[in-house]
């Protein structure tokens, strides 16, 4: 029998979890000698208070879906991709050679071409590990960390020894030309009063198309359907006759296809130019959306959504409680996923304890109404006895 | 005997899992200085009260005297105080430490290792002489042979100066060679004094070695007698008892080309070797079922042919074709595309995707097939559903819910999920394991019904099943498997289960 | 380059590999225990803030020192409650922890001395200044000897010594001590050891904890020795490179000294030079930079000597029959 509801796994459980981050944050807001009450109002108001905060939340929202969705669908086959962050970064690199080499004719051409671009190099990136992981059983968690570094190195050689402009001492590409500039919320909802300089972009379609994608991906497509058989049993996936080593490989690659672009928006979208650092630590927040959201799509564009506000709101906090570091964010952040990720079961269990409690209180009441249980219920517990031997 | 109080003695342990009763009011004793045999069926609750013995559960009801003192052992370190060592099933060694190293662990005399490790070299010495336990101290165990591995186990209980020795199944990874040697090893520890306790399934080893033998049976203790006085045929009688025979109506077959050929097929897994060259063939419209005990190598028989694992060598034909056995074909999409359909030994951890519904369930491993795709990308999960829906029908899956995740159905419909699936493939060839472990009656009789029915279709069928009733049921012929090699063949109604039972154990007629 | 240039590199690469030492042997007592740990990041950062900011305050290098432990070993039983008691997924507690530390560190730094996430900078004996060994100076004019003993070995920080010290000390309680065979074996089969009648739990407890008290040891020295005072992400990925270089030893201590010099030389060399010259070849000094992921990627591949960890390493253990 199930020990939970279902909804008590995917909503309660989570919601629960975020509440305790939120507390304890809350805690570290009261040591910090400030109101956790004003501060959540300060952040709600930077966040959604206005279009330029809509901007900022829903420009950072995009980025987390794409790191997001990349770490949710490595968890579905069962693999921990932490590597988002160089994997991102690199398509950054996709993206700047995409729009700096070829001309292209319009912002739209450009796109499709920048997306598919910053999709192979991140997924280049997590090639690697990938086969590592499948072939020689390396893992992934810490070769993911390891081409963290190395990414982000090979893009500050990059940076400073090929791509920068001749005479200039910024470690950054020329800014990209003029047609590749994609349109901001100004120019395709300028109406509901974003400025020129907001950073919302069309990219944040983009991230909502691979929301669809990765929907469509992981509940619709026979792919979809052995990464998550493969990610809840190999045994059973190897019966079934799924390639332990393609689902690997495969599943990686999306992942890091997904991280990788995450550069549309920043990087062509935003700066349209690369510049060292261009992701700035969404990777890692990626995880929390990803645990958070239960590596669901809906729940991972809720989570960005929260993280987006949080990044925003955070930015306002610090700049109307100069006692509050914008860090604050970042220990908010590790609360969310130590509460939904690491601490699970500290949630969890008394839940479990708490609805079999009530499961049995109410086949106690039904076993007294109807004197004939259902005829199964001796048989429930048979695999467990088998197991004895 | 009479003055010396027992070594052991149990007194009305009960030990139940929610609703199965794994052990019920059972009491032995055991006389200090013997070897006693506990024999049983798979299931029959001998590990269960073995662990309650070395602490690992918590009895609900019973005592436990030790040397004639009630001793409460809550948890090992109690076990281990009282003097008794347990050389588990699995070896409980760390792989890459040394045989002095795992012998001292959590024995050592004190903060510094050195003291220790020279007296259990000698120890080891010591030991080896007086028993026959010669091991290389210094050796790795990962580099022992399993034999040598199980030495290094009871030397650990040894060195912790244990009275009482539980061995459980320690001969299921020997060869018969390192077999005997054991033997021989328990016939000088009980000639220094010390008590042991044997559980196995294997009856040439309860004659060889045991004083006295217990039989379990369905969680209780069903007899206990002198070796002496009794014979392999009786124990077998009593370990599998006389059940209600669940009688299957069932026409005599009508055989007709072979379907399956199965020539030399040898199979290595985790470096042992499981099938020792086997030959058989399965016509169609009959029932090949493959008795004997787990672990015998019927798993990796199944697992070979539903494209689980590789093989190491030999043939395997289909309706005259070769299949691949090691190549990119030789995967399960491969095997079900020839017409191989399978119901795997444990739906649970093989057949099934827990956390997935009915209906997901209902198109593992055959998520491919046309009719379930909606175009070239996406699943056509409407079609899905609505298949599952027919077969849950048909196959009175209950609660008739296709949306409803495997884990919330009672066992035997999970494993009537798995069954619809499979034999509604039409397969040329159905391989079923363990069809009807853990499943209720009701279930059972229907599951039996289908397969003869399926039989009838003229579909070939391998039944394994560590079941004997199942087996002597359902089969139009019986192979028994032993030590990866198969005993002899028998038909139904010219054998009994005393005979199979003796095949299971390794032995032939002639030699009981 | 003349010996003194060498010399002096030589020094830095003490210098560098001393935190990245000692973050590693604290991963190698957790990781033997069977506990990964991706946090020695956070842990480092942790302790490079509460000693920085506890050595202003009280103007003790050591009181620092102490807090600097403290504040490690909280984040140790953290990572402990999660992944030993909650049986939690252990490396996303790591990576919870180091977000963590990067978070909080700077959120009370801005609120404690409002410099913009940082201390302010420690001076005198909130320091650990460095110590000359006996006879130094007196040896300093013999040729090579005396510069080498007087610039190379003796001039470091208490903490440098230490240490150097710890990794015997940590070969001799992983290979010599009762405690040191129990906390192999947790790593390498949990179920030998509960047989054995031996409490995993706490064995694995104790390794966590003493992987506290090394984290605490190696940000107590970035702040307070390194450097002169916290800044925001001071330690800057070494806790990442302890962890190669971990696995690059293969989880021994002597071998993790080994390691913890090259990826120290590699970091001096980087930041003496930014591109080396090699004939016509010029290496990059991203290149030195990554190159101890990269040889741990290698490594980890298997290509060249395989690294296996201890192999109940990241699974809580579950009591089973």
């Amino acid at each position: 029998m199930d020990k939970m509801p279902k909804w008590a796994d995917v909503i309660l459980i989570p919601l629960i979890s975020v509440i305790l981050a939120l507390l304890v944050s809350g805690l570290v807001v009261i040591f910090i000698g400030e109101s956790p009450i004003e501060a959540m109002q300060i952040m709600i108001r930077g966040a959604f208070g206005n279009a330029y905060g809509w901007g900022y939340t829903l420009f950072y929202t995009t980025n987390f879906i794409f790191t997001g969705l990349a770490v949710a669908v490595a968890f579905h086959a069962k693999m921990f991709n932490i590597g988002g962050e160089g994997q991102a970064a690199l398509g950054g690199l996709g993206v700047a050679i995409i729009c700096l080499t070829i001309p292209w004719p319009h912002w739209s051409v450009a796109l499709l071409a920048a997306v598919i671009g910053s999709a192979v190099f991140g997924a280049a990136w997590a090639a690697i590990p990938a086969y590592l992981q499948a072939k020689r059983g390396s893992h992934i968690v810490i070769t993911t960390i390891m081409f963290n570094f190395i990414a982000s190195a090979l893009l500050v050689y990059l940076l400073v020894n090929v791509f920068r402009v001749p005479g200039s001492m910024a470690p950054e590409t020329a800014r990209f030309p003029e047609a590749v500039h994609l349109p901001n919320a100004s120019q395709f909802a300028g109406f509901l009063g974003f400025r020129p300089s907001t950073p919302l972009n069309v990219s944040f379609f983009v991230a909502i198309l691979a929301c669809v994608f990765v929907w469509l991906l992981i509940w619709r497509t026979r792919l979809g359907y052995e990464i998550r058989a493969f990610g809840h049993s190999e045994t059973a996936a190897v019966y079934a006759g799924i390639h332990p080593v393609k689902i690997v490989m495969v599943s990686m690659l999306i992942s890091g296809g997904l991280a990788g672009m995450m550069a549309i928006n920043g990087v062509m979208g935003e700066a349209e130019r690369l510049v060292i650092d261009n992701v700035q630590g969404a990777g890692f927040v990626g995880i929390a959306v990803a645990l958070m959201g239960r590596s669901h799509p809906v729940g991972v564009f809720l989570a960005a959504l929260l993280f987006g506000a949080l990044y925003q709101g955070g930015a306002e906090l610090e700049f109307e409680m100069p006692a509050v570091s914008r860090e604050m964010i970042v220990v908010i952040q590790a609360l969310v996923i130590l509460f939904t990720g690491a601490l699970d079961n500290m949630v969890r269990m008394p839940m479990e304890a708490f609805f079999l409690a009530r499961h049995r209180r109410q086949e106690a009441a039904a076993a007294a109404a109807a004197p004939n249980p259902k005829p199964d219920a001796a048989h429930t517990g048979a695999p467990a006895a088998q197991r004895e031997e | 005997m009479t003055s010396t109080p027992p070594a052991i003695e149990l007194r009305g342990i009960s030990k139940a899992f929610g609703p199965v009763q794994a052990n019920k009011d059972i009491s032995i004793s055991v006389q200090p200085g013997t070897i006693h045999g506990i024999v049983g069926e798979n299931g029959a609750g001998k590990s269960t009260l073995m662990s309650i013995l070395y602490g690992f559960y918590k009895a609900d009801k019973g005592e436990i005297y030790i040397n004639g003192q009630l001793t409460p052992i809550p948890d090992s370190q109690a076990a281990i105080r009282a003097g008794i060592g347990m050389v588990h099933q699995h070896f409980k060694l760390v792989e890459n430490f040394t045989v002095v190293e795992n012998v001292i662990l959590g024995a050592e005399d004190g903060a510094m290792l050195q003291p220790s490790i020279s007296k259990a070299r000698k120890l080891l010495t010591d030991l080896a002489a007086e028993y026959g336990l010669e091991v290389n101290p210094d050796a790795r165990i990962e580099d022992l042979s399993v034999g040598h591995q199980q030495r290094v186990e009871i030397l650990k209980q040894l060195y912790r100066q244990a009275d009482i020795l539980i061995l459980d199944e320690p001969t299921g990874v020997l060869t018969p060679a390192e077999a005997d040697q054991l033997f021989r090893i328990l016939e000088r520890l009980k000639e220094e004094g010390k008590t042991i306790i044997l559980i196995t399934h294997k009856l040439r080893e309860i004659m060889e070695v045991t004083d006295t033998v217990s039989v379990m049976r369905r969680g209780q203790m069903t007899a206990t007698v002198k070796t002496s006085d009794t014979s392999p045929a009786e124990l077998a009688e009593l370990m599998v008892g006389r059940k209600v025979l669940l009688r299957v109506d069932k026409a005599p077959a009508k055989p007709g080309k072979t379907v399956l050929e199965v020539d030399n097929l040898r199979v290595r897994h985790h470096g042992v070797d499981k099938l020792k060259g086997i030959s058989f063939q399965i016509r169609a419209g009959e029932i090949l079922g493959i008795a004997g005990v787990a672990g015998n190598g019927q798993s990796e028989l199944l697992e070979v042919l539903g494209g689980m694992i590789p093989a190491q060598g030999g043939t395997v034909r289909m309706n005259g074709d070769a299949i691949d056995l090691t190549g990119a074909k030789s995967d399960g999409q491969s095997r079900r595309a020839r017409g191989i359909a399978h119901v795997p030994e444990d739906r649970q951890s093989e057949g099934l995707i827990m956390p997935y519904e009915a209906w997901e369930n209902m198109a593992f491993g055959y998520h491919h097939d046309p009719a379930y795709q909606a175009n070239r990308f996406l699943m056509n999960n409407a079609a899905i559903k609505a298949d599952t829906a027919e077969k849950m029908e048909q196959y009175d899956v209950r609660p008739r819910n296709p949306r409803l995740p495997a884990r919330n159905f009672s066992g035997g419909n999970q494993q009537k999920i798995v069954v619809a699936r499979e034999m509604e493939r039409n397969p040329d060839l159905l391989l079923v394991g363990q069809p009807t472990r853990g499943v209720d009656i009701g279930a059972i009789e229907f599951i039996h019904r289908q397969i003869i029915a399926l039989r009838d279709q003229g579909k070939a069928i391998l039944l394994v099943s560590v079941e004997l009733d199942e087996i002597m049921g359902l089969s139009d012929r019986i192979a028994v498997m032993f030590d990866g090699q198969i005993m002899g063949e028998r038909l139904p109604d010219q054998t009994d289960e005393n005979e199979l039972g003796l095949m299971m154990a390794g032995m032939t007629k002639g030699a009981a | 380059m003349d010996f003194l240039t060498i010399l002096q590199i030589l020094d830095s690469t003490v210098r560098l590999a001393t935190p990245l030492l000692l973050a590693c042997l604290a991963g190698l007592f957790s990781e033997r225990s069977g506990i990964f740990d991706i946090g020695l990041e956070g842990k480092m950062l942790a302790a490079a803030f509460a000693s920085a900011a506890i050595a202003f305050v009280t103007g003790s290098a050591w009181a620092g020192l102490a807090a600097g432990i403290g504040a490690s070993m909280i984040l140790a039983l953290l990572h402990g409650v999660a992944s030993i008691t909650f049986r939690g997924n252990q490396l996303i507690s790591g990576v919870a922890i180091n977000f963590l530390a990067a978070g909080l560190s700077v959120v009370i730094a801005q609120t404690a001395f409002r410099q913009g996430g940082r201390t302010p900078a420690l001076t005198g004996d909130a320091r650990f200044t460095e110590i000359t060994l006996p006879f130094a100076d007196a040896v300093a004019d013999v040729p090579v000897i005396g510069p080498i003993y007087a610039n190379l070995i003796s001039g470091h920080s208490i903490l440098v010594y230490v240490a150097l010290l710890i990794v015997p000390l940590t070969w001799w309680v992983l290979f010599r001590t009762r405690f040191g065979l129990r906390l192999r074996a947790v790593g390498e089969n949990p179920a030998a050891v509960d047989t054995a009648g031996i409490s995993v739990v706490g064995l694995r407890y104790a390794a966590v904890l003493i992987c506290g008290v090394l984290c605490g040891i190696a940000g107590a020295y970035l702040a307070t020795s390194l450097s002169a005072g916290f800044v925001k992400d001071m330690s800057a990925g070494r806790g990442f490179i302890a962890l190669a270089a971990l696995i690059f030893s293969k989880w021994r201590p002597w071998y993790a000294l080994m390691a913890c010099l090259l990826f120290g030389l590699l970091d001096a060399v980087g930041n003496r030079y930014q591109n080396i010259q090699l004939g016509d070849f010029v290496i990059p000094v991203q290149f030195m930079q990554a190159l101890p992921y990269i040889l741990t990627v290698i490594i980890l591949a298997g290509f060249v000597g395989r690294a296996i960890p201890p192999r109940a390493g990241g699974e809580p253990y579950v009591k089973e029959r």
